[in-house]
């Protein structure tokens, strides 16, 4: 039994340290001086440990504090309309009776199966007849709802209590105020974990980004990112401050809510 | 009095999906409707955008496209090693996670920090640690093993990619498995060990099974998330999938056909088509071969 319990333990020490790495050695390379990264040094530690990078970085490129800001507005305003939209989406599809119920349903369950490329090309062209191409709204409108959370938000609000909603009823509270004044009150842990997922997938969206936006005023951190290596390509020490800088704020998000993901994990899992 | 319930309950829901019936009709129902007449015509953007019926030449050309045929060789060979891999590593771990030592909260949040972490970012993090002078390497030269041009050599470059995905995907199925397996009931166990079976043929003979439907679920969840692979292609060859067609896979085909070269979108639509096709296909597979369908 001991022995089992320290082959268990070697495992799960051994994975966590395969883990780390790649990110302890960017986080190394980005103290690190372009000598020190050209000498090809395997030290984790800097020899001469400097923060110019993340310093030099934002001189190298101007549009840094820009390219956070358009991704911090557009995951922001998508996570924002997300919880609304599926949200009221899911409860109408779980509570309400209305013609045309079944057929909306078998759509959003349609949309799950079909890939994101079959759309892509035509929404280009749809988005390029709206003038919708390098713009906010065109980076928004089309994520504005989600078929997995929709769903997700149906599954949830089908289990909930009716009572709740029948004493809103009585006094007097129509069905949209008691939707958004009694029932999404008391649905914070689904919309939380929704909210995880949501804000990450549109933080670290790479395709969508690169179809529509091409005006580097524009660029989300990804975005940026891949520009940036390709004009400081062998400036390793520039580019992984730069993805440090960028992977910081969703791991602080991470920090304060990692419950909720495992939460989270369980609810789209576990259809 | 009836009706008019009826009729205020059914303005009632239909207020409320209003945004979403928008979106899907404008961005989902309409595209796909429109790829499907895109797939049948040549598209000229230059200028003004002009539509030329060309019938099933689009498809016919797939056929004669030596790219198209390596794209999919690659992709399916992505498909073929990184599924299973990943399946059986997010299982391994989460079964020694669930095995109850302490930290394993701890543990789990290390596991799950390449999930957190954006496409382009482990991509660029990969692409320096595969730097023929770099990490990856030297640990290599330091175990006496062979080392790698990773990021040139047109016979590694894709398997450089499948290792840093297997390593970035495996963590979240991991936790979609550790849900499950904190639901088998522990009377289970407990016969087991009263037959005098050893803690493998518990996990062979009793997780394994249980997680039956589980395990579809992530198969398929792995099955179309690999198919699609592009970030980390696009970001690993600067878009072109180089070296030598190595990194090409069918999505990047296809952006590269409706985006990158003139006159190609409408074959670029045919394309995404015989991928949809390929991915449903593939799910269909599985699970006629797993049977187990309790779970959708």
């Amino acid at each position: 039994m001991r022995l089992g319990k320290a082959s268990l333990y070697t495992i799960l020490v051994l994975y966590a340290i395969v883990t780390m790495i790649p990110f302890l050695w960017a986080l190394s390379s980005s103290f690190k001086t372009l000598e020190e990264i050209v000498s090809g040094s395997m030290s984790f530690i800097p020899k001469d440990f400097t923060l110019d990078n993340y310093k030099q970085i934002f001189i190298e490129q101007e549009l840094f504090p820009r390219w956070f800001m358009n991704s911090v507005i557009i995951a922001v305003t998508v996570t924002i309309l997300n919880l609304m939209f599926n949200s009221m989406a899911g409860y109408a599809l779980a509570r309400l009776h209305f013609r045309g119920k079944r057929t909306i349903f078998m759509i959003v369950l349609a949309v799950l199966m079909i890939p994101a490329q079959v759309t892509m090309i035509p929404n280009y062209l749809i988005l390029k007849q709206l003038g919708w191409l390098n713009s906010y709204q065109g980076m928004i409108v089309p994520a504005m709802v989600n078929a997995t959370f929709i769903f997700m938000m149906r599954q949830f609000f089908i289990n909930f209590p009716k009572e709740l909603e029948e004493a809103a009823a009585l006094d007097g509270l129509s069905r949209i105020g008691t939707f958004f004044r009694i029932v999404l009150p008391l649905a914070r842990p689904a919309l939380a974990a929704q909210a995880i997922f949501v804000f990450m997938g549109s933080w670290n969206d790479f395709m969508r980004p690169l179809i529509i936006l091409s005006d580097p005023q524009l660029f989300t951190l990804p975005l940026g990112l891949n520009s940036f290596k390709g004009q400081y390509i062998s400036y390793w020490n520039y580019i992984m401050a730069a993805s440090m800088v960028f992977t910081m704020p969703v791991l602080v998000i991470y920090a304060f809510f990692n419950r909720y993901f495992v939460k989270g994990i369980s609810f789209t899992g576990g259809k | 009095m009836f009706t008019r319930k009826r009729w205020r309950e059914a303005g009632t829901a239909y207020t409320l999906l209003a945004p979403t019936l928008f979106v899907l009709l404008l961005f989902v129902i309409g595209p796909i409707l429109f790829a499907i007449y895109l797939s049948f015509h040549k598209v000229q953007l230059l200028g003004t955008t002009s539509f030329q019926f060309v019938g099933f030449d689009n498809f016919t050309r797939i056929l004669e496209d030596t790219r198209a045929k390596i794209a999919l060789w690659n992709t399916v060979k992505y498909v073929a090693i990184v599924v299973p891999t990943q399946t059986m590593l997010a299982l391994v771990l989460a079964a020694t996670l669930n095995a109850g030592l302490k930290g394993e909260k701890f543990f789990r949040i290390v596991y799950f920090l390449p999930t957190l972490t954006s496409s382009a970012v482990l991509t660029l993090i990969f692409m320096w640690m595969y730097n023929q002078n770099g990490l990856v390497n030297h640990v290599l030269k330091f175990f006496g093993l062979p080392t790698y041009n990773w990021l040139g050599d047109p016979s590694v470059a894709l398997n450089a990619i499948m290792i840093m995905n297997i390593w970035s995907t495996a963590p979240f199925f991991m936790v979609i498995y550790l849900a499950a397996l904190q639901d088998i009931p522990d009377s289970l166990y407990e016969a087991a060990e009263l037959d005098g079976a050893n803690a493998w043929h518990k996990f062979w003979y009793v997780t394994v099974p249980y997680l039956k439907p589980v395990t579809s679920f992530v198969v398929i969840m792995g099955l179309i998330g690999t198919f699609q692979l592009f970030d980390q292609s696009y970001i690993f060859s600067g878009g072109s999938g180089g070296p030598n067609n190595a990194t090409l896979t069918v999505v990047l085909l296809i952006y590269q056909y409706a985006f990158k070269s003139f006159g190609t979108m409408g074959y670029a639509a045919a394309l995404a088509f015989a991928l949809a096709i390929v991915i449903l296909l593939a799910t269909w597979l599985q699970r006629k071969f797993s049977k187990e369908e309790s779970l959708y």
